[in-house]
């Protein structure tokens, strides 16, 4: 195959803090039964990417027990498939990187090894199928020496407070900017998706250890918009960024949307790890209405317009309601929620009432009892 | 040294299930579909995984395709092991003869080589036609503690039923003296489930012995057991007590898919201390729809729901459209239920259209059965299938 793949794990964290204080964001839960890096990593198994290096920081457990051998994306494999990079330290750095191009310097063995042309960089950070091979179709197309992804928002739509944004002409990213607030009618959002030769690669990560660059964006694309073709592509598919909690809460709400459901989901083609449940069982007191479920659920109340992960169980008289709640969660019996993101292994007592609003969901952390 | 298993299991499941008439016309009994996400060979193969026993040859003979796709090389259930495993040993071409598997006992016979392999003790032999949870470790241990050179796994059925079955009659000590199958006046409840243990060297000669009798219809329960009962070999009855169930007719698999609905089913898949494996789908998760209606059911991923399901169980990608009514039905997957349909005490084989509107079956107070459509065909909008009908062509409006 024609390219290798990278994908950051951890780069955004710190946009969902009550979430990733315990895992990689790649490792969040989403949609029932996957996890955030299934998107990245499905787009490149789809796009015949085949070797493909996850880079890793901190709080990986649980990354590394998702992505296992790479089986279940068909990445277990002799000749490329899927590896994890934990951060490299050597004798005299101890340290821990703090940013994307250091993080590409404890990897340059990686890349040195990998024969592939070019090079796809993605993130964690969103609920989207991007095609990576349309993607390196037209950075090859126009002689790119980087391409960007980006997608269009308009005004509202878009619920993040802050975002990389490019201005593009004529397909050509000629400036960039940090927006503290979003207020024009419509900006173009960076996704986080970069493609370019591999060979440019190493020599950015080369020139930057030289040089002492720290920041991609600024330093090395910013710095280049005019001696480098820099491309944007367009990304006109659904796209979610899971740029804070309300973001999360909101772009899992947005797959009980029939049409964003089947374009992400349709073509059976996001790929996750199999854990085998029970298929769900309702009860005879079971109402459901607007939700999806994941297998393994014993459901004896009322859900309405909610996400439930695996083995959840709604008692009998409880009522969830606009929330997400995720793996082994259990719901006593006649207690009700709503707007409530439960993270795994919670226990709501009988009875017990709680709410969150939908502009402010209520986060319920992993392994609490209320 | 020579590694060795201590137990080797030899699941059956090449018989052609002709009384399932149109859920096996092209795919074996073993593998048609069960419970919402599991398969029938689903559960000998977990409770040989359970059990500890990690070396199990699958004979296959009878429309293999989906069933040796579904098993592939056994990672679902732990046995894509590098010593032992799932292997699929469907009839071969031998240097001086080739056969296909004439009975139970001569598809073992023909695998003679596949069992030696592992050198063991004792040998297993299951069918692929039950639903039930067991420790066959438990079962070794009492055919090891008698000294036994065959052990039957039985179960106590009611007496009125005992008459199916083919009943053993055992001494106080739980050695057996006689096998009767299916007596008129049965002289005990206690019926064979189809569940042996040999000592793998006794088992050997009587295969062998078996194979040079051109009389032999090399059938265990008609051939095997009753010459080494009469040659005075020991063999004992395991009583096993637990849930159950022959699933080789469509009353009998439909009985045994609704025994798992209700607060407290009679059989429970979901017990995690003795997990049933399957080969799961990729699907995305289930939708259940405004305005839709899901009681007492069990449903699978990939499944969107929008009509109403009662007392139903419905695989994975399974479609029920606005108005469409399932009640008291197993539906397979990948089916799609158009508006308005309604299909009652009906069982709906994979990849099957029911058009807008149709109907299929009848309520089980008619009395005419359960109706059963076949795999990869299209009910068309408006038609109509009877209670008890078996379709196995397309229906369209005005019937076949």
């Amino acid at each position: 195959m024609r390219a290798v793949g990278i994908i950051f794990s951890n780069i955004h964290d710190n946009n969902v803090p009550e979430l990733a204080r315990i895992r990689t964001l790649g490792s969040i839960p989403f949609g029932c039964r996957y996890r955030l890096i299934d998107f990245p990593l499905s787009n490149m198994v789809n796009s015949g990417i085949d070797t493909v290096g996850i880079i890793t920081k901190s709080n990986y457990q649980s990354l590394m027990d998702h992505v296992g051998s790479g089986k279940d994306w068909d990445l277990a494999r002799k000749d490329g498939g899927v590896i994890i990079l934990p951060p490299y330290g050597d004798a005299e750095s101890s340290t821990l990187y703090t940013s994307r191009l250091e993080a590409l310097k404890g990897i340059t063995n990686f890349l040195f090894r990998a024969d592939e042309e070019y090079v796809v960089m993605t993130d964690c950070d969103a609920v989207s199928r991007i095609n990576y091979n349309e993607v390196i179709e037209y950075h090859i197309r126009n002689h790119a020496d980087i391409t960007l992804v980006y997608k269009k928002f308009k005004d509202g739509e878009y619920s993040a407070k802050n975002a990389t944004t490019f201005d593009v002409k004529d397909g050509r990213i000629v400036n960039v900017n940090y927006k503290e607030r979003l207020q024009e009618e419509s900006y173009n959002v960076f996704t986080n998706v970069f493609v370019m030769k591999k060979s440019l690669l190493q020599n950015i990560v080369m020139d930057s250890i030289s040089h002492n660059k720290r920041h991609f964006m600024t330093d090395v694309i910013a710095a280049n918009v005019e001696g480098m073709k820099i491309m944007g592509f367009e990304h006109k598919g659904f796209y979610a960024g899971i740029t804070s909690l309300q973001a999360y809460y909101d772009s899992n709400m947005h797959m009980l949307d029939e049409k964003v459901r089947h374009e992400i989901f349709s073509d059976r083609s996001v790929f996750t790890k199999i854990r085998d449940s029970a298929p769900t069982k309702y009860g005879n007191s079971a109402i459901v209405k607007n939700s999806m479920i994941a297998d393994g659920c014993i459901i004896e109340g009322e859900v309405e317009n909610s996400i439930l992960f695996r083995n959840v169980k709604v008692a009998r008289g409880a009522v969830v309601k606009n929330s997400i709640i995720m793996q082994n969660t259990v719901l006593g019996e006649n207690s009700t929620l709503n707007c409530i993101i439960a993270d795994k292994n919670v226990t709501i007592r009988d009875r017990k009432v709680l709410s969150g609003s939908e502009n402010h969901p209520f986060y319920i952390g992993k392994g609490i009892m209320i | 040294m020579m590694r060795k298993k201590k137990c080797v299991a030899m699941l059956l499941a090449g018989g052609q299930g002709s009384r399932l008439y149109a859920l096996t016309t092209n795919i074996a009994k073993p593998a048609v579909s069960f419970g919402g996400k599991y398969r029938i060979i689903d559960f000998p193969l977990s409770n040989c995984v359970n059990s500890g026993i990690d070396t199990v040859g699958v004979l296959t003979q009878y429309q293999p395709l989906i069933l040796n796709s579904y098993i592939g090389n056994g990672q679902p259930w732990d046995l894509d092991r590098n010593f032992g495993g799932v292997r699929i040993l469907p009839p071969y071409q031998g240097k001086n003869s080739s056969d296909w598997y004439k009975g139970t006992a001569n598809a073992i016979y023909q695998n003679l080589r596949f069992i030696n392999q592992f050198n063991p003790d004792y040998v297993l032999v299951l069918s692929g036609d039950h639903i039930y949870k067991m420790n066959y470790s438990l079962m070794l241990n009492y055919h090891i503690l008698n000294d036994a050179d065959c052990t039957i796994a039985a179960i106590n059925v009611p007496m009125e039923e005992a008459s199916r079955f083919g009943i053993i009659n055992t001494n106080p000590d739980g050695s057996i003296y006689e096998f009767e199958e299916k007596p008129k006046k049965p002289k005990s409840t206690l019926a064979s489930m189809g569940i042996y243990i040999f000592s793998a060297k006794k088992l050997q000669k009587y295969l062998e012995e078996d194979s040079q009798n051109p009389k032999s219809s090399n059938d265990f329960g008609k051939d095997i057991l009753p010459k080494m009962l009469s040659q005075g070999e020991k063999m004992m009855a395991y009583e096993f007590e637990g849930y159950w169930k022959d699933v080789g007719t469509i009353d009998s698999l439909y009985e045994a898919n609704m025994d798992l609905l209700g607060d407290n089913p009679k059989f429970d898949v979901t017990d995690t201390s003795w997990k049933i494996q399957s080969r799961s789908p990729l699907a995305p998760p289930q939708y259940i729809g405004e305005g839709a209606k899901t009681d007492n059911s069990i449903i699978m991923s990939g499944c969107e729901i929008f009509g109403t399901v009662e007392n139903s169980i419905l695989a994975s990608d399974v479609i029920v459209k606005k108005g469409a009514v399932i009640k008291n039905s197993i539906i397979m997957g990948d089916v799609v239920v158009e508006e308005d349909a309604v299909i009652e005490y009906s069982i709906i084989d994979e990849n099957v259209t029911v058009g807008k509107g149709a109907k299929i079956g009848e309520p089980k107070s008619e009395g005419k059965g359960i109706a059963v459509v076949g795999r990869n065909l299209k009910i068309d909008a408006g038609a109509s299938i009877d209670g008890g009908a078996i379709i196995d062509k397309d229906i369209t409006k005005e019937g076949i």
